[in-house]
């Protein structure tokens, strides 16, 4: 494939490829946590609840970007409040909590379909339209990003430490309320970022997709969170990239560039797997064998 | 027992929980260096008892103290009975460790020769350099333990509570531990408060003993705790304290209404192994 020359002096094209890169660089390093403290699930329905946030953004005509970022706050709100005392009674939270957000969602694009006639507004909240990005929204965007990975950075360790117990990080004098607390903030920033880029529905992709495939290889936090920003940055920028490109493929008709990207970091988590799998084949045989080569 | 040595003291302590009396009037206390036995059965009050010197559960009644000035949050070391470590944790048994020595501090941890110098002292002290640098998640559990051992101990706190460290463990590794523990108690000052539902493998190397049923406690030298006439004043009922083949058990009388593991009515259950 020849890349088309002068592929950066395209404004749409620049804005996609910052706000883009900023939603995989914010999404690694929280993903990695995310992952790590098993609420996948939790984040994806985040995502879910803020496409009621983009759709109302779209319904009275203010940034998506600041209604997404409500939505997802106020849904990690709900959920870090409620006293949850088990694993099972979290996800049922988590599911009644999707399900609501998505029938909100549901009768604000249809108010956004008919009583605005912003008929593509539910194609681009769910699965989003990076091209399509408006130019305002870049400094506040960049802001969140900075946010989400100064909050992700300040609690790195004493979140660490709570994953593994959290009584062991009590005995440490963690605040281990805050801490989560802060992380679901860091959470919903990332959240709101992705769905502007890659929309609601495919946010979890960006969020989970590159942080899983770290930890298929990485034996070290620091080591996670760098890999996960490689592989999200690579599949953005090389998904952004594929996706200008294809108009060339199928004149006229240009791919979206949430399926590129999308498509990408699954590649990116299928090569990781069988990569992390042959690595630990030897450590089976050998338990007390050197894993250094 | 010289006052300044003193590394933890319990008076008074009663805690109810849900309405329900689980500690009545404990009294005890620890001295650096010394290495105890919190015994009793499941839901005799070892793990409250264990929280509540942590803080994490408010006394009714009573004090607990740790020695020297002042508590510092954080200064006790704990290793809780049961952690899951997800073997996909890309944690490995030194960073585990090293989280034990600064884990409360905010922002990432900067690279630094003293920390690490530190880390590597700790994981030769627990014996776990070999598997160093192994996922936590994939050690066994003899060497999980170690690793958490060295967790709590890295930032050398003058007490260490460890709860049920030896459940699930095999003999060989179960002996190892308890090894271990002395030897760094003693070393170190650290006073050592482990609880176990068995006494056996720790009769050899217990300076004190906290026996714990029904949240009543009787504290002492092993040999002066573990009869017949102090458990079974202890229980409320009779009960017989049995020596056989170098293993102490301690057998009820009768069958009772309320289960006390610590009392043996399966002795073939504990016979020794050869």
């Amino acid at each position: 494939m020849v890349l088309t020359a002068g592929f950066l002096d395209n404004e749409p094209m620049r804005i996609a490829l910052s706000v883009g890169g900023g939603a995989a660089l914010v999404c690694a390093v929280v993903g990695v946590a995310t992952v790590m403290r098993r609420q996948a699930f939790a984040a994806h329905a985040l995502a879910d609840v803020s496409s009621a946030g983009g759709s109302a953004a779209y319904l009275i005509g203010v940034n998506p970007l600041l209604g997404f970022l409500a939505m997802a706050a106020a849904a990690a709100g709900i959920m870090e409040w409620a006293d949850v005392r088990s694993a099972r009674e979290r996800d049922l939270l988590t599911g009644v909590v999707l399900g609501a957000g998505l029938g909100l969602a549901a009768l604000l694009l249809y108010f956004d379909a008919t009583v605005r006639s912003v008929g593509g507004a539910a194609v681009t909240v769910l699965f989003g339209s990076m091209f399509a990005i408006p130019a305002g929204i870049v400094p506040l965007a960049l802001a969140v990003a900075a946010v989400a990975l100064l909050a992700s950075a300040i609690i790195h360790r004493p979140l660490l430490v709570s994953t593994l117990s959290a009584d062991l990080a009590r005995a440490q004098g963690i605040r281990v309320r805050a801490v989560a607390l802060t992380h679901s903030v860091a959470l919903a920033l990332a959240v709101a970022l992705s769905a502007m880029t890659v929309g609601a529905i495919l946010s979890t992709a960006l969020l989970i997709g590159p942080a899983a495939a770290a930890l298929r290889l990485a034996r070290r936090p620091a080591s996670a969170v760098a890999l996960a920003a490689l592989i999200g940055l690579a599949s953005t920028w090389g998904g952004t990239v594929l996706a200008y490109e294809s108009y060339y493929w199928t004149p006229g008709r240009g791919w979206p560039v949430s399926f590129c990207i999308v498509t990408l970091i699954f590649c990116a988590y299928l090569a990781a797997s069988w990569v992390g799998a042959r690595a630990e084949r030897p450590q089976v045989q050998h338990p007390s064998g050197c894993q250094g080569h | 027992m010289s006052q300044a040595a003193a590394a933890l003291t319990v008076a008074g302590a009663c805690v109810t929980l849900g309405g329900r009396p689980v500690l009545r009037e404990v009294n005890f206390s620890l001295t650096a260096g010394e290495f105890c036995g919190l015994i009793g059965s499941n839901g005799s009050g070892k793990t409250t008892l264990l929280r509540a010197i942590l803080g994490f559960v408010p006394l009714d009644q009573g004090r607990i103290e740790l020695g020297g000035q002042g508590t510092l949050p954080g200064g006790i070391g704990y290793v809780p009975q049961k952690i899951e470590l997800d073997p996909g944790l890309p944690l490995r048994a030194r960073d585990v460790v090293a989280l034990g020595l600064d884990g409360a501090r905010l922002g990432p941890a900067l690279p630094s020769r003293s920390r690490a110098e530190r880390v590597e002292q700790m994981l030769a002290a627990v014996g776990a350099s070999e598997f160093a640098d192994r996922r936590v998640g994939l050690l066994s559990g003899g060497q999980q333990q170690r690793v958490l051992v060295a967790h709590a101990l890295v930032r050398r706190p003058r007490l260490l509570l460890l709860d049920e460290p030896l459940a699930n463990l095999d003999v060989r590794s179960t002996a190892e531990i308890v090894a271990l523990l002395r030897r760094l108690s003693r070393q170190s000052g650290t006073a050592v408060l482990l609880s176990a539902h068995d006494m056996n493998p720790l009769l050899g190397a217990m300076d004190r003993v906290v026996y714990l049923a029904s949240g009543a406690a009787v504290a002492g030298k092993a040999d002066e705790v573990v009869r017949t006439e102090v458990l079974s004043s202890l229980y409320g009922y009779h009960v017989d304290v049995v020596r056989v083949h170098g293993r102490v058990v301690v057998v009820a009388a009768e069958a009772r209404e309320e289960s006390h593991a610590a009392v043996e009515r399966d002795p073939v259950h504990t016979a020794p192994v050869p």
